[in-house]
């Protein structure tokens, strides 16, 4: 392992708090190239936030931001989005009246000129095969690319926000608890395309409450509690029940010795 | 017609290349009749009325009339569809139109020139959009029913004030055509038949409104509003621009639909389009546009309005009570909107 590549994504002493409320704590993150994190913690641990300030929805109190190697700061999402990291939200954020092609190009919809240039209309067949080479190309199994997403299934929708996310160059997927309303048999299929990311180039950021899917997809686990980080460990290297004991503080650790045992581990 | 997400992938599965595309193909006309089906319920009542009054209905006296008097609801119903697309309402268009009307017979009466009366007329329309769409994404108020609720007083208060509550008549002729004119196609001399200069602009505005919805990019964004207003602020479209968009649109059609009544009536009168606003919504629901958004079409609003007005003609011709009619019309908003209901239950998959 090269030491002189920089990490994709480093965030140093994220610190973010909500009037009272201490959300994060001095929170350091480190996201290699093509690797697959996990994120997990109890309710309220932080994560979503820890995400959102990555993606530029909301800004830290304190701490840093580096993309490969050079030091950025997200103002907005559409900042996260120009240096290609894409979020796949809890609720999917699909509008179900629209095609699987329109929500794959939503915001970002090519045009072709019209009219002598006076008129840009929605280049549909552009679109519409870009659509199909990408489910293809993700082996994501849709009938139709102008089915509209409300017809089609949990795991078919999640299928198509991911590969939305996939879709413009992306290399940092964040993906909110993808498997959490899905069917034991879609669960399956959406892991599998988690995995496939990595052989595409992408690193991705897993948060999910579900530890077997989490252990079965990812190379590391970083765990927070209460908003600080108190593991961070390879994945083949931990077990749940000790991801478990982190996450709750099963042991009777307070979170300064919790937070000393994992970055002495 | 109703597919079912697992049928579909039943079949798919033992699909090979080209049962693929004609799976394709199935998919968009099932998705088209569910959109279009409504011409079937307007043909089979085009049908029904033919043969309850065989002499008259389907004469091209009687047809061009029924275009005459349903060009202004149509135009109502077309602002009226794009606000209701994304989830929202405008109850002033009706105040609106007669604001624009009058303007525009008050102005011509001062000596403005034609063409620049009717420019005032379009801007009264899009100003009083704008500022039911201010009211919505800059007051923040909580549904479109406040502003535009207040903008049915407002503007039909200002109308009253500034025509002193009478009519004002006598339009110059320039203006009258948009309303009166006829366009001469078949010159014999016992069938003449022409193409009303109102349906003309019927015909032009939801040409380009379907273009626009269709085919272009904040078309396209408008639906997503509609569907998803989350997932649109996401995809990072400006929601609130596209929300103010539709109320814009909406009264400056409102102000066509004034300008093409000030032509037909020969005048602007303050009481111009009291209620008009109910029925261009029914119009627009009777087309088969949902309530929450996301799902209508501008062909399904043209046959919605078309509906109306051939339903009214048809009772007329069959000498039914004006006030049965009423109760028709009501009747088939409860038909059209159940509809939707079975449809949406449908998609629970």
């Amino acid at each position: 392992m090269k030491v002189n590549t920089p990490p994709l994504v480093e965030m140093r002493g994220i610190s973010k708090s909500f009037g009272p409320v201490r959300a994060l704590c001095q929170v350091d993150l480190c996201l290699q190239r093509q690797e697959v994190l996990g994120l997990v913690g109890d309710n309220a641990a932080g994560k979503s936030t820890l995400m959102k300030i990555l993606t530029g929805a909301y800004q830290p109190d304190e701490g840093e931001i580096l993309f490969d190697g050079q030091q950025v700061r997200f103002l907005s999402p559409h900042d996260s989005r120009a240096l290609g990291i894409e979020m796949v939200y809890q609720d999917l954020a699909l509008a179900g009246n629209l095609s699987v092609t329109a929500n794959i190009f939503l915001g970002r919809e090519p045009c072709r000129p019209a009219m002598g240039r006076l008129l840009p209309l929605l280049d549909e067949r552009q679109m519409d095969d870009a659509a199909r080479n990408l489910l293809q190309k993700l082996r994501i199994n849709i009938g139709s690319v102008r089915l509209r997403v409300e017809s089609l299934s949990g795991g078919q929708r999640q299928s198509v926000a991911i590969g939305r996310a996939t879709a413009f160059n992306a290399s940092v997927i964040v993906m909110d608890e993808p498997t959490a309303s899905l069917a034991v048999r879609e669960v399956g299929k959406v892991l599998e395309l988690v995995k496939s990311l990595r052989g595409h180039g992408v690193s991705v950021i897993l948060i999910s409450h579900r530890l077997q899917d989490v252990f079965a997809v990812t190379d590391r686990i970083m765990v927070l509690r209460h908003g600080t980080k108190v593991g961070d460990k390879p994945t083949a290297e931990t077990t749940m029940d000790e991801v478990v004991g982190l996450m709750v503080g099963a042991r009777g650790d307070s979170l300064e010795e919790a937070r000393a045992i994992a970055t002495a581990g | 017609m109703r597919l079912s997400a697992d049928r579909i992938l039943q079949r798919l599965r033992k699909a090979d290349g080209s049962a693929q595309a004609s799976f394709e193909r199935r998919i968009t006309v099932g998705q088209f009749l569910d959109t279009y089906g409504i011409i079937l319920a307007l043909v089979l009542m085009v049908i029904a009325l033919t043969i309850l009054q065989p002499k008259y209905f389907l004469s091209v006296e009687n047809l061009t009339n029924v275009a005459r008097q349903t060009s202004v609801n149509a135009l109502l119903a077309l602002g009226e569809f794009l606000v209701i697309l994304t989830a929202g309402i405008d109850l002033s268009v009706g105040s609106l139109m007669a604001l624009s009307m009058v303007s525009l017979a008050i102005a011509v009466h001062s000596g403005v020139p034609s063409v620049l009366a009717i420019g005032l007329a379009l801007g009264l329309g899009l100003l009083g959009g704008l500022l039911n769409g201010w009211g919505l994404t800059k007051l923040r108020l909580p549904h479109a029913f406040i502003p535009t609720l207040a903008m049915l007083n407002i503007a039909r208060g200002i109308t009253f004030l500034i025509s002193r509550g009478v009519p004002i008549s006598g339009l110059p002729p320039e203006v009258r055509v948009f309303g009166s004119g006829d366009i001469p196609i078949i010159q014999r001399s016992d069938v003449p038949v022409v193409i009303p200069v109102s349906l003309v602009v019927v015909i032009v505005f939801y040409f380009a409104f379907w273009l626009f919805l269709t085919r272009t990019r904040t078309g396209r964004h408008i639906y997503a509003v509609g569907g998803n207003p989350q997932a649109a602020l996401y995809a990072g479209i400006n929601v609130d621009r596209v929300l103010t968009l539709v109320y814009v649109l909406c009264g400056g059609l409102a102000a066509v639909g004034g300008i093409v009544l000030a032509g037909r009536t020969n005048s602007g009168y303050p009481n111009a389009g009291t209620g008009s606003e109910l029925d261009a919504i029914a119009a627009v629901i009777i087309g088969g546009a949902s309530f929450f958004g996301g799902r209508g079409s501008v062909v399904g609003t043209f046959v919605g309005a078309l509906i109306m007005g051939l339903l009214r003609n048809g009772l007329n011709l069959m000498d039914v009570s004006s006030f049965w009619q009423f109760v028709v019309i009501g009747v088939v908003i409860v038909i059209a909107a159940y509809t939707d209901v079975l449809r949406r239950r449908s998609l629970r998959v």
